[in-house]
């Protein structure tokens, strides 16, 4: 049971490169990049957990008197869902410009180049 | 490429990666275990700064910079976004109609709002006390208005919600974590060190010295971007009509 938070966070991240590869609708296409960024999450949360441990918040909790999780994978967490959130709003403002331009958002129909 | 022969390039290279993870997976530290190195250092620092919530500390105290970097690709983004999706030569804007709610809904939206908008600013005042911060924090904040749209209308939720000042309050939290960081350095110390305010009583809302104003810097430019954002999605969708004929 060392590895199976490792192995989930490989799995979801592969399940998300078959949705990319597979997808046949950009917005479909978006959503599996996400699910790809949520296998980071998972790897990130596993790296910093420690068996019997509390969350790193010393406001309720006198300092010393039980172990706590990694604070730092948990800021990266952090930063990995800010960084997420906004390039997926940035994908999907792409993917109302392609609409809007070739009228469809399949991208085995978006061979062609248009000035 | 024809879509079989994709599939089995995609299975081909799957195997591949996936033996790969799984032999770094192998290779890991067990899960669980008690070597944190980096975890114990960044919560003795952050106690020495008298921050009570370590993760706060780690984003707006050990790794500030990091966090001007991220909060660059948030405004990025924005900014990206802003020129994406504005309104093209060829499209007019057509002046939403006012909409019938169902009144449970009207009722429960407007009744969450307040609630929804003071947990936002809440959380964020607390960033470095209890879980939560700026990023969490202005995220709900930036939530709660928009229920303004599920409770009422477009326009009511316009009225509450100039953009222009949201791009305008989005570059000004910028510039503010940047001068925080920049007084740091004029007081002689490195660029975003915290040590220009007196550190406080531990567990005490002006405790962990500059870390609740970035804190604040990054709750107001997250609220602003998340109200800018989705503004211009809502554009889209309820105002911006294609030309007919085109």
């Amino acid at each position: 049971m060392d590895v199976f938070a490792y192995l989930v966070a490989a799995w979801v991240f592969l399940a998300g490169c078959y949705g990319l590869a597979t997808s046949r609708n950009l917005i479909h296409a978006v959503g599996c990049l996400s699910v790809c960024q949520s296998a980071t999450y998972v790897l990130l949360l596993a790296v910093g957990y420690r068996d019997r441990a509390t969350a790193p918040v010393f406001s309720d909790l006198k300092p010393g008197a039980r172990p706590v999780v990694d604070p730092v994978v948990q800021a990266l967490a952090l930063t990995d869902v800010v960084v997420g959130a906004t390039v997926t709003a940035l994908l999907l403002a792409l993917v109302v410009q392609v609409s809007k331009r070739h009228g469809t958002v399949d991208p085995d129909e978006l061979s062609e180049l248009r000035g | 490429m024809s879509p079989r022969t994709r599939l089995w390039l995609v299975a081909v290279g799957g195997a591949g990666v996936a033996a790969l993870l799984v032999a770094a997976c192998l290779g890991l530290p067990a899960f669980g275990g008690d070597h944190h190195p980096y975890g114990d250092r960044a919560v003795e620092a952050s106690l020495a700064h008298r921050t009570a919530n370590t993760i706060a500390s780690v984003n707006f105290d050990q790794r500030a910079f990091d966090t001007l970097g991220e909060l660059t690709i948030l405004f990025a983004a924005v900014l990206g976004c802003v020129a994406l999706l504005r309104q093209t030569r060829d499209e007019h804007r057509a002046r939403p109609e006012p909409a019938e709610v169902a009144p449970p809904v009207r009722r429960y939206a407007l009744l969450v709002l307040p609630v929804a908008l003071l947990t936002g600013l809440y959380v964020i005042a607390h960033g470095q006390l209890s879980p939560g911060g700026g990023f969490q924090g202005g995220v709900a904040a930036a939530t709660a208005l928009h229920l303004l749209y599920l409770g009422a209308d477009y326009r009511a939720l316009e009225r509450v919600r100039p953009v222009g000042l949201y791009e305008v309050g989005d570059g000004v939290a910028v510039c503010a974590y940047l001068v925080t960081g920049i007084a740091a350095l004029l007081g002689g110390a490195a660029f975003l060190a915290n040590t220009l305010l007196p550190h406080g009583t531990f567990n005490t809302l002006s405790s962990g010295g500059t870390v609740p104003l970035l804190n604040a810097a990054v709750g107001m430019e997250v609220a602003c971007a998340v109200v800018v954002l989705l503004a211009r999605f809502l554009d889209q969708a309820v105002e911006i009509e294609e030309e007919s004929g085109t």
